[in-house]
C-alpha cells in the first residue's frame, strides 16, 4: 500500500547548515499494516510523514500510495489517498470555526468542493453518531467554535477529521505527545479502534517505546535519516522496552565508530 | 443635518459597505492585508465611466467593471502564491502600477458622467427624488450581496476558503488547494470594490484617478469598528457588521464635520479616519485593564467574561 524507495531529503543543501534528514529509506509496507515509527529527536521521523503527506519533497527517490506514484503530487492532491493527524491538538482543525464546520470540511476531502452548503443535514447526521461514539458529548456541541474544546477533545475530533471520509493511508505525527497520560491512552484507544474497524494502513510516529511495542504490528526505528530496526511478528512480541532501549543505546554507541561522523 | 445630507451621507455608506465587505474577505477570511483596493477602486469607476461615455449600457458597463477588478485581484494573488512576493508587498505593487493603467484607460485624470445614462437612470421613472431613491435601491443591493455573502461563505467552497485563511496546513491536509482559494478569494474581493467604484463614479457623477487614495482605510475603518460594535460570531454577524461599520464611519464623519465647534473641515477627512481606524484597533486591548481594575477593586462581583 506504501512503498518507499531510496528515500533522500537534505535540508538547506550547499549551506552551512546543511542537514542530511533522510538518507536513503526504503519500506513497503502491505495493506492494513500498522505500523509504528519510533527514533530520537532528528532522526527524521516527522521528515518521513512530511514526505509520505506531501509537504516535504524529496530530493531523490519515490513515494507510492496504493500503486500510484505519487512523489511529485502536493499534499492537497495526496489528501484523497493519505489522511494525517498533528503532533499540536491546534493544527488538526480551525480554531475559529465550529465544530461541525470543520467536520463539513474533512467531509468534502476527496472529492470537487461545490457551492452547495457545507453543513447540511445529512452531515448533522453523520457527524453526530460518529461524535457519540467518542463519549465526550460532544454530540450536542456541534455549533460550537473548536477553540472551546480541550486539547484532548480536538485530538479526538482530528483524528474524527482524518477518518471521515475513506482513504487508503493515515499518518500519525506523535498525535499523543502534547496531551496529559490520561487523556493520551484514550486518544490512542481510540485511535486503535478506528484502525482495527476500517482495516486502515496506518504509521504513527511516536516518542514513546512503550506505545510503539503496544500499538500496532510492526516497529521501525530511525536514526540519523535511516531504517535501523524493522521487526514484526513473533520477533517483536518477544520485544520488551527494555531490548528496545538496548538497541537504542546500541546504535548510539556503535555510531561513535562511524567514521561519518568522526569525520563529518 | 438635514434630510438630504443624512441620505447622502447614507448612501455613500451602503456604497462604501460593498468595499467593507470586499475588505473583510481579504483581510479576515483570507488574512491578506491587500491594498489593491486603493487601485481597483478607481479602475472599477474608470472602466465603467470610460466605457458609459462612449455609449455603452451602464449595465454591462459595470459589470465588466467587476471582472477587471476581479482581475487586478488575481494578479496580487498571483504575484503572492506563484512568485512568492510577501502580500502586503505584492498588493503595493498592483496598486501602483493600476494608477497608471488608470489614467491610460481613462486617457486622462477624471471622466465627467453627469447628463450620461448611468445604472440609476431607470429609477427616475418612479417618480421619487433621486436623493431617495438611490440610498433605497443601494440598500436593496447591500441587503442582496450581504445574505450571498452568508450564503457563499457558507458553502463547501466559502468553507474551505475559510480554512486557507485560519489553519493553511490543515486546509491543504483536508484535500484543499490553498493557492486557488486565496486567488478566488482575491479575485471576488476586488471584484466587489470594483463595483463599488463603478457606482460611487456613477453616483458621485464623475470617476477621478486619485479617488481610491485611503479605500483600504475606509473599508478597514468599517471591519474594524463594526467588529467593535457587533460581535462577528458568526459569519451572518460578521457580514453584518461589515455593512453597519460602514455605515457608522461616513456617519461619524458626517457629524464630526457638521460640528463646527470642533473646527474640523474637508480636509482632515483622513486625518479623522486614521484616528477612527486605530481607536478602534486599539480599543479591544483597552478593554482588558479596564476591567482588571475593576476587577482589582472589587466593584464587580461575579464571572467576569
Amino acid at each position: 500500500m506504501i512503498e518507499v524507495q531510496d528515500l533522500r531529503i537534505t535540508f538547506g543543501a550547499g549551506t552551512p547548515m546543511e542537514t542530511p534528514a533522510l538518507r536513503g529509506i526504503s519500506l513497503d509496507i502491505p495493506e492494513g499494516q500498522f505500523v509504528t515509527v519510533i527514533g530520537s529527536n532528528g532522526a527524521g521521523k516527522t521528515t518521513l510523514l512530511n514526505a509520505l503527506s506531501g509537504e516535504t519533497i524529496p530530493d531523490t527517490g519515490r513515494v507510492l500510495i496504493d500503486g500510484a506514484d505519487v512523489t511529485a503530487w502536493p499534499t492537497y492532491q495526496r489528501a484523497k489517498l493519505a489522511a494525517r493527524v498533528f503532533q499540536d491538538p491546534m493544527a488538526g482543525s480551525c480554531a475559529n470555526l465550529s465544530i461541525i464546520e470543520n467536520l463539513g470540511l474533512a467531509n468534502a476531502r476527496g472529492r470537487k468542493r461545490t457551492i452547495g452548503a457545507a453543513t447540511g443535514k445529512a452531515l448533522r447526521e453523520k457527524a453526530r453518531s460518529r461524535l457519540a461514539r467518542l463519549e465526550l458529548g460532544l454530540e450536542d456541541r456541534l455549533d460550537d467554535p473548536m477553540e472551546l474544546l480541550s486539547g484532548g477533545q480536538r485530538q479526538a475530533v482530528s483524528l474524527l477529521m482524518a477518518t471521515f471520509n475513506p482513504m487508503k493511508i493515515l499518518l500519525l505525527d506523535e498525535h499523543t505527545a502534547a496531551l496529559d497520560p490520561k487523556i493520551a491512552a484514550f486518544v490512542i484507544e481510540l485511535t486503535r479502534t478506528i484502525v482495527e474497524e476500517r482495516k486502515l494502513t496506518t504509521m504513527m510516529v511516536t516518542h514513546s517505546m512503550r506505545q510503539a511495542l503496544d500499538v500496532g504490528e510492526r516497529t521501525i526505528m530511525l536514526h540519523e535519516g535511516q531504517i535501523v530496526l524493522d521487526v514484526s511478528g513473533d520477533e517483536r512480541k518477544g520485544l520488551k522496552v527494555e531490548d528496545l532501549l538496548h538497541m537504542f543505546e546500541k546504535v548510539r554507541g556503535e555510531e561513535l565508530d562511524d567514521d561519518t561522523l568522526l569525520l563529518g | 443635518m438635514s434630510l438630504i445630507a443624512f441620505l447622502g451621507t447614507l448612501e455613500t455608506g451602503l456604497i462604501f459597505a460593498l468595499v467593507a465587505l470586499g475588505v473583510y474577505l481579504s483581510f479576515r477570511i483570507l488574512q491578506f492585508p491587500d491594498l489593491t483596493v486603493d487601485g481597483s477602486f478607481p479602475l472599477g469607476a474608470a472602466v465603467s465611466a470610460i466605457l458609459i461615455v462612449n455609449g455603452v449600457n451602464p449595465f454591462p458597463a459595470t459589470l465588466v467593471a467587476c471582472v477587471a477588478g476581479a482581475g487586478a485581484g488575481l494578479i496580487t494573488a498571483w504575484l503572492n502564491v506563484r512568485l512568492k512576493i510577501l502580500h502586503l508587498l505584492a498588493s503595493i505593487l498592483t496598486m501602483i502600477a493600476l494608477y497608471s493603467i488608470n489614467l491610460r484607460i481613462m486617457g486622462r485624470p477624471n471622466v465627467a458622467l453627469l447628463g450620461e445614462e448611468t445604472v440609476f437612470t431607470p429609477l427616475e421613472m418612479i417618480g421619487v427624488p433621486s436623493y431617495v431613491s438611490i440610498p433605497a435601491a443601494l440598500a436593496v443591493l447591500i441587503v442582496i450581496a450581504k445574505f450571498g455573502m452568508d450564503r457563499f461563505l457558507n458553502s463547501e467552497i466559502g468553507l474551505a476558503m475559510r480554512a486557507t485563511g485560519a489553519n493553511a496546513r490543515m486546509a491543504r491536509a483536508q484535500g484543499i488547494n490553498t493557492n486557488f482559494y486565496i486567488l478566488l478569494g482575491m479575485a471576488l474581493s476586488n471584484a466587489l470594490v470594483a463595483l463599488a467604484g463603478a457606482l460611487f463614479a456613477q453616483s458621485q457623477g464623475a470617476a477621478d484617478v486619485t479617488m481610491g487614495v485611503g479605500v483600504i482605510v475606509v473599508g478597514l475603518a468599517a471591519v474594524i469598528g463594526g467588529e467593535a460594535v457587533i460581535l462577528p460570531r458568526t459569519v451572518f454577524l460578521a457580514t453584518l457588521a461589515c455593512v453597519a461599520g460602514s455605515l457608522m464611519y461616513r456617519f461619524a464623519v458626517a457629524l464630526a464635520l457638521n460640528a463646527d465647534f470642533i473646527g474640523l473641515k474637508a480636509q482632515d477627512l483622513n486625518l479623522i479616519t486614521a484616528l477612527l481606524v486605530a481607536g478602534a484597533m486599539v480599543l479591544p486591548s483597552v478593554r482588558a485593564p479596564v476591567k482588571r481594575a475593576l476587577v482589582k477593586d472589587k466593584r464587580v462581583v461575579g464571572p467576569l467574561k
